[in-house]
């Protein structure tokens, strides 16, 4: 019999490299092309050099005030970008009418969110708790050095909880799930005590009112502590993201907590409003959004029909119809004694907005996924929440990442309709600022300047989604 | 060797029963009067030719298809409505499918893992334990930690079938497993379809390996048209077919 051997393996033929050869590849490759690339050349000559001209070379930086700017144009007889105006209104871009000794508050805030979501967003790089927890102690040397020793514990024990949470759960074995019914009840009551116990310690020390909030966070926490296995670190931080900090952020910002100034929502404004409206946004209306997915593909007829209504009407009307409806008609619905905030209903029209097109997003991901993943799990005995959970929509998410992304940059940019109902996020504050007097004309700097802050985020959204999507897509396909 | 098994199940205790079992796919009346006790440690073969309901009958058992007459009881527990029971039951049954049906954002570790700890509460530690366990009696542990389509099909089968080990259930239903593998797959499948025989489990298998339900099952049921035609051991079904049904069947396969 004859002996048989699979042939070696051998080397592809080289590939071409080199930037000549790559120019030639793809930008000359044929006539049309080299016409197509041509032109558009020409375009960006036409494009660049002026803007360029306009805005770095004969621009003015330094000074204070628009004479500066005057002088330095008149002198060279060429007209170029004031950023003097930005330079000077930068806090009021920024931060809106929020008092300037109280703008700390802001920056602490958006530091322990930076602190927070880091983490949990670049999670590949922050994967050894080691790498978390030198973070942290960065983190919390500079809110020491920029805010003092108070805010400082508060980071620590912001940053750290999850750490010590992560240690309760997997070490105390009286904290681990089991189904033992006495067990159980006292967990419960404990839970009960402690919530009770927050309920009072929020009363007297916040204010009346102030109970509900802090207590349902602390009952959350304790939830998942007593019922929730295997919760890890990262899960920990999103917890906390979901319970303490909007808590935390609520106190901090509006104040009249302790002994922190009141600010009333309608001094808040700029970049800031911007950040709040898009965040609050995109944290709420994602896992609405969810819901109502899981909702509208429900047996239930009452749930399902409800759904499909709420998405339907949601998704035929403009937002800015929407965000009328919150703050004027809105409040005629209601008794003339329930006051909402108007920022707040105008958040909750937005989440409510944006839900509905998440929920068809994720609709459309949930198709998409085959019918057996749902039959072996519960085949395996998974109920429906946990094997949703656990098993159906992590893969869902992952499918739909492009399309999440795209509607978290359209909330991010429809944050400016704020403006219809007299709230002045950064593009209103832009507007409003070219209206002084004392700056008349310099409209380009303060579009400019708002365009390239809106680019800056949208295209780090972009970018994150795209390097998300093909971390996760290798394990699915 | 399966004549003893045979035998000393037969002593055993029933741990499913389906008694007058009827099912309609809206008017298509798909499975008619279906009666069939399992004893513990039971090896079935349920064969026949497509579309004549075995793949229905067994997924009657873990209640992923409603039945509209009759009774099933799986391990005492009888199949309603009652959400509780079913995933009681489900507990009890293990499932394998032509597709195995992977977790395939999870690591094979994780596949095998996030059962026991979600629905059994078992802690981590343990969970990983008992999941390298039956890695390695499925041979594959060295796959811990890749994904599920980084795996060939045989090898997916097997992380399967070690999957619903993990949740060590007392019946394990296969529904056709070799028949989206290469044939030098369905080897490796078989062969721990085989070991997990002979170490005792209740098996309810539908195949078209004849050699598999020669040497290893205790009873084969013939299905046709949705009704039992004929269950015979081994040796009197395949040498002694009781109706010509079977004997037409068996001829077919036969033939290929
Ligand atoms: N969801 C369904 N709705 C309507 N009819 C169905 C449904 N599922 C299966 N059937 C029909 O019921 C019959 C039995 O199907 P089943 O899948 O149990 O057959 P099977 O014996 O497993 O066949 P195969 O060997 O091809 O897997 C088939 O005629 C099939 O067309
Ligand atoms: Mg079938």
């Amino acid at each position: 019999m004859k002996n048989w051997q699979s042939s070696p393996s051998l080397p592809s033929p080289e590939q071409q490299q080199g930037l000549i050869k790559w120019c030639r590849m793809n930008l000359f490759s044929s006539v049309v092309n080299t016409l197509l690339t041509l032109t558009g050349l020409l375009i960006l000559w036409w494009l660049i050099p002026p803007f360029f001209q306009w805005a770095v070379v004969n621009s003015c930086w330094t000074g204070d005030s628009r004479e500066v700017c005057d002088a330095a144009f008149a002198a060279s007889g060429k007209t170029g970008a004031c950023w003097v105006f930005i330079k000077v209104r930068l806090g009021m871009f920024m931060y809106g009418f929020y008092p300037e000794v109280e703008r700390w508050r802001i920056n602490f805030v958006l530091l322990v969110l930076a602190l927070g979501l880091l983490p949990v967003l670049a999670y590949g790089i922050f994967s050894k708790n080691l790498r978390q927890a030198i973070f942290g102690v960065f983190g919390l040397l500079t809110v020491f050095y920029f805010f003092g020793i108070i805010p400082a514990i508060f980071t620590a024990a912001f940053f750290f909880l999850p750490f010590l949470l992560d240690f309760l759960s997997a070490r105390l074995a009286w904290l681990a799930v089991s189904l033992d019914l006495w067990h159980t009840l006292i967990k419960l009551c404990l839970m009960l005590l402690v919530g009770a116990l927050t309920f009072f310690l929020a009363v007297t020390f916040i204010g009346e009112g102030h109970g509900w909030a802090s207590t349902l966070a602390t009952v959350v926490l304790l939830l998942v502590l007593f019922f929730v296995r295997n919760v890890t670190v990262f899960a920990w931080r999103w917890i906390l993201l979901f319970t303490i900090f909007p808590l935390f952020a609520f106190y901090m910002l509006v104040g009249n907590v302790f002994s922190l100034a009141h600010v009333e929502t309608h001094y808040w404004g700029g970049f800031f409003l911007t950040l709040v409206v898009a965040s609050s946004g995109m944290a709420t209306a994602l896992p609405i959004g969810i819901l109502m997915a899981l909702g509208r593909r429900s047996e239930l007829p009452v749930i399902k029909v409800v759904c499909v209504v709420f998405i339907e009407i949601a998704r035929s009307v403009p937002l800015v119809s929407v965000l009328f409806m919150a703050s004027v008609m809105f409040p005629l619905f209601l008794p003339e004694s329930v006051t909402f905030n108007k920022l707040l209903r105008a958040l909750v029209g937005i989440a409510f907005f944006y839900a509905a097109y998440m929920a068809e997003v994720v609709r459309g991901g949930l198709q998409a996924i085959p019918k057996g993943q749902y039959e072996a799990a519960k085949a395996l005995g998974w109920p429906y929440w946990r094997m949703m959970a656990v098993v159906i929509l992590p893969q869902t998410l992952r499918l739909v990442i492009p399309g999440l992304a795209i509607n978290f940059l359209s909330l991010l940019k429809d944050t400016t309709l704020v403006a219809v109902i007299g709230l002045l996020d950064l593009l209103g504050i832009a507007k409003a600022s070219m209206a002084d007097a004392e700056w008349l004309g310099f409209t380009k700097e303060a579009y400019v300047f708002a365009g390239i802050v809106f680019w800056v985020f949208c295209f780090a959204i972009s970018r994150y989604s795209v390097r998300l999507e093909k971390k996760l897509h290798t394990s699915l396909h | 060797m399966s004549e003893m098994t045979g035998n000393n199940s037969a002593s055993k205790e029933t741990i499913i029963e389906i008694s007058d079992l009827n099912k309609w796919y809206d008017d298509f009346h798909v499975l008619k009067n279906i009666n069939l006790k399992v004893a513990e440690g039971e090896k079935l073969v349920i064969c026949g030719p497509s579309g004549s309901g075995k793949s229905t009958l067994i997924r009657c058992i873990n209640r992923l298809e409603t039945h509209q007459q009759g009774k099933i009881v799986v391990n005492g527990i009888e199949l309603t409505n009652d959400v509780k029971r079913i995933d009681q039951v489900r507990r009890d049954v293990g499932m394998l499918f032509q597709n195995f049906n992977l977790f395939p954002h999870m690591t094979v570790l994780e596949n095998l893992t996030v059962s026991p700890v979600w629905i059994l509460k078992k802690p981590m530690a343990e969970a990983r334990e008992l999941a390298f366990h039956y890695l390695e009696r499925v041979k594959i542990p060295h796959l811990a930690d890749k994904y599920p389509n980084q795996c060939s099909g045989g090898q997916q089968q097997r992380i399967a079938i070690a999957r619903c080990l993990c949740m060590n259930p007392k019946v394990m239903l296969f529904d056709e497993p070799t028949s989206a593998l290469d044939p030098e797959m369905i080897k490796e499948v078989l062969d721990v379809m085989t070991d997990l025989a002979e170490s005792g489990m209740t098996m309810l298998c539908v195949t078209h390996e004849m050699g598999f339900a020669r040497t290893v099952s205790d009873r084969i049921v013939f299905m046709d048209a949705g009704e039992i035609v004929e269950v015979n051991e081994p040796e009197e079904f395949f040498n002694n077919p009781q109706y010509d049904r079977t004997v037409a069947f068996l001829s077919q396969i036969i033939s290929h």
